[in-house]
């Protein structure tokens, strides 16, 4: 298939702090920089977008040098963390904003959703709405007329359809606007996480319409969402973005699993033993702590997790055992618990290796960290560290519902049901 | 090599940075016409839903405005209306002003108030001040009518008031009115992205802009001295014209309305430039 969409050293600067003091100067600044031919010379000193680093720059590239091709009926997920720039990538994609270097070559009609009902007027009713908003994403008014019996009815309120939208629930007003942007005729739809909307059985529907489209229709794609089920069930290809930069392609598999290992956490520690900055003190010295999936590529809610410790112990003819504890990104310790590695006062100097697992059904989606003790006798601790390694684990549906659903556990349960009347 | 730039043909379009700042894309504007409908019936519409006099309100501004005038400037100033009655005087100062005035306002707000839609949507923006300009030439077509009726009534009583043949020259002093709050509107609402201390001096220099046009008193009560600064004013040639046309009273000047017009031209263009470049930086800067 022939790319439709060409991306080509995409940058986005972006000015930091309140945008009102200083302007003029800026601006003086940059029209004397432009009149002797020199480069905008606030465009320079903007870094790497992370965010916990000051660097006491007022700019920042919020995308840096961003290439990419997505081909005809691709459908394809673009996945970060907050702060990555996908949001940013989505709008100069939908010229909502411009690059700031760099261009993209488009092949069709867009239609971005970057919102659903945009434009919407509360004192509008309904019909009045659909062509408003319609209009507003892009279709002409005779392309409405023909979908309009569709629209009204995918949105299920052909009661409703001569009553202003301010009457209506919230639930209804969501409905219309999604069935106005799921009829859209574009080549190419752009969606931020507009999904995140409107009941399960609703979400359900609108994720097997924008399916079909793309298969029976040829139409193109691009999805933005942190929500990685929602990736899964409908992206055929993934793109990963770090910091505002490029960081990986290939099928939406690959590319979730790449997001998981290569997040801000560290899935992975690895030191040599005579390396400086070794995890340890002069009892224990940890080499290596991995976390991987137990079954399967990625990290998920039925994957189970498997982690792994390898540590050098100094400490000779004492009751070793480590302590691992989970905690999750609210700080809640999920469990502590610990591994005699010697009962009868016989530790060894030398590399041991400790392996567990939690079976799949356990924990629920979110991320995760490891914080690690290393105790003599169950009573003086030889060393502790917080946070050795962090990890994510994937959501995963649950019947129609694709969001995460709260709670810290997500056990497998079977129900029985009994009925009497 | 040749490859590539045949590559290059097939794109519809490219997203980027610098574009032709004269580009202002009337082909994208014609290709959203039916937005610009859809807005122009939308800023219509939800004027009057839920109120009880629903369109009469349209009227009711001119009216009270025209009242207020006649207490205050003609009955307590004493400013000559140069024989004509007061009541047709004031409506159609007030009448064409308004059109200018409204429009003017109106889409000195594009930007900020429609930073929501324009932040997630793409469609020529220029598709929303164009809206404003048809809206209020409707809301300007109700207020005529007023205007109008009580002409007839005036006329057919026999009072001072003398229409013309210049009334043909409407349509041209429509386009101009429009034309010049179009042209004032896009740069300050341009202008107001960034700084937005300018909108409170636009309220302000628009009622400034008022007392500089011969809308509540007429051209012949200004002296020789300070006539030409008020002629410099683009909006006096129209008003002035408007009134002559209708009532008989006032100058119609061809070299100052022709001036009006360069004016007017000028400021369309410079307008829709700055227009055109801030469109595409503001969603960064709002």
């Amino acid at each position: 298939m022939r790319p439709v969409i060409k991306v080509e050293n995409v940058s986005k600067l972006y000015r930091l702090g309140e945008i009102g003091t200083g302007t003029i100067s800026h601006d003086i600044n940059r029209w004397w920089a432009k009149m002797r031919g020199k480069e905008d010379p606030f465009s320079q000193i903007g870094s790497e977008n992370d965010r916990s680093v000051n660097d006491g720059s007022d700019y920042a590239w919020a995308l840096k040098d961003i290439n990419f091709e997505v081909a005809q009926g691709d459908v394809l997920g673009i996945i970060g963390r907050n702060g990555a720039g996908k949001s940013t990538l989505l709008k100069i994609l939908s010229r909502v904003t411009l690059p700031t270097k760099g261009g993209i070559n488009v092949k069709g009609r867009v239609a971005s959703l970057l919102e659903v009902g945009t434009g919407f007027h509360p004192e509008l009713t309904g019909k009045e709405n659909i062509f408003l908003n319609g209009a507003i994403l892009g279709m002409t008014k005779a392309e409405i007329k023909r979908k309009f019996d569709e629209i009204v009815d995918f949105a299920g309120i052909a009661k409703y359809v001569d009553t202003p939208v301010k009457r209506y629930s919230s639930g209804m007003y969501v409905r219309l606007a999604f069935a106005v942007a799921a009829h859209l005729d574009s080549e190419i739809l752009i969606m931020d996480e507009v999904l995140a909307v409107g009941d399960a059985e609703f979400q359900k529907k609108c994720l097997g319409k924008m399916g079909d489209v793309s298969r029976n229709e040829g139409r193109t794609i691009l999805f933005v969402s942190h929500n990685m089920a929602s990736v899964k069930s409908l992206c055929t290809q993934g793109i990963v973005l770090h910091n505002g930069q490029y960081a990986f392609e290939g099928t939406t598999h690959d590319a979730v699993n790449f997001y998981q290992q290569n997040s801000n956490l560290n899935q992975f520690v690895n030191f040599s033993l005579d390396s400086e900055d070794i995890l340890g003190n002069a009892n224990i010295k940890i080499l290596e702590f991995k976390v991987e999936a137990l079954t399967g590529d990625y990290i998920s809610v039925s994957s189970g997790v498997a982690f792994e410790c390898t540590f050098y112990n100094e400490k000779v003819g004492i009751n070793l055992d480590v302590t691992f504890e989970l905690v999750n990104s609210e700080e809640v310790k999920i469990f502590h618990h610990a591994a005699l590695i010697s009962k009868d006062r016989d530790s060894k100097r030398g590399l041991y290796k400790v392996k567990g697992h939690l079976s799949p059904y356990i924990l629920n989606a979110g991320q995760y960290k490891f914080n690690i003790i290393f105790g003599e006798n169950q009573r003086y601790v030889l060393f502790k560290e917080s946070e050795v390694v962090g990890f994510d684990i994937a959501n995963e549906s649950m019947g129609s519902n694709t969001e995460t659903l709260p709670g810290v556990l997500r056990p497998n349960i079977s129900y029985e049901i009994d009925f009497q009347k | 090599m040749i490859e590539e730039k045949k590559e290059n043909l097939d794109w519809d379009f490219r997203i980027e940075a610098n574009n032709d700042p004269l580009n202002v894309g009337f082909s994208q504007v014609w290709k959203y016409r039916d937005l610009l409908m859809l807005f122009v019936k939308r800023d219509i519409v939800t004027v009057y839903k839920q109120t009880i006099l629903g369109p009469l309100w349209f009227f009711i501004q001119p009216i009270l405005t025209t009242i207020t005038f006649m207490f205050i400037f003609g009955n307590l100033a004493g400013i000559s209306t140069d024989g004509v009655p007061q009541i047709l005087f004031y409506l159609s100062g007030i009448t064409i002003w308004n059109y200018f005035n409204e429009t003017l306002i109106q889409t000195s707000k594009t930007f900020t108030e429609n930073a929501p839609i324009f932040g997630k949507v793409y469609f020529p923006r220029l598709v929303l001040p164009l809206s404003k300009v048809i809206s209020n030439l409707l809301k300007f077509g109700i207020q005529f009518g007023l205007f109008v009726i009580t002409l007839l009534v005036y006329y057919f009583l026999g009072k001072d008031v003398y229409p013309n043949i210049y009334i043909l020259l409407t349509p041209l002093l429509l386009l101009l009115m429009g034309g010049l709050g179009l042209g004032f509107g896009l740069i300050s609402s341009a202008l107001t992205t960034k700084y937005r201390d300018l909108t409170f001096l636009i309220a302000f220099g628009v009622q400034l802009l008022m007392y500089a046009t011969p809308v509540i008193y007429p051209m012949s009560s200004i002296s020789d001295k300070y006539q030409m600064y008020i002629w410099l004013n683009p909006l006096t040639s129209i008003v002035e014209s408007f009134k002559y046309a209708y009532l008989g009273s006032g100058v119609l000047d061809w070299f100052w309305l022709s001036y009006s017009c360069v004016f007017t031209l000028i400021l369309l263009i410079v307008g829709a430039i700055t227009f055109n470049r801030i469109e595409k930086s503001f969603v960064d800067t709002v």
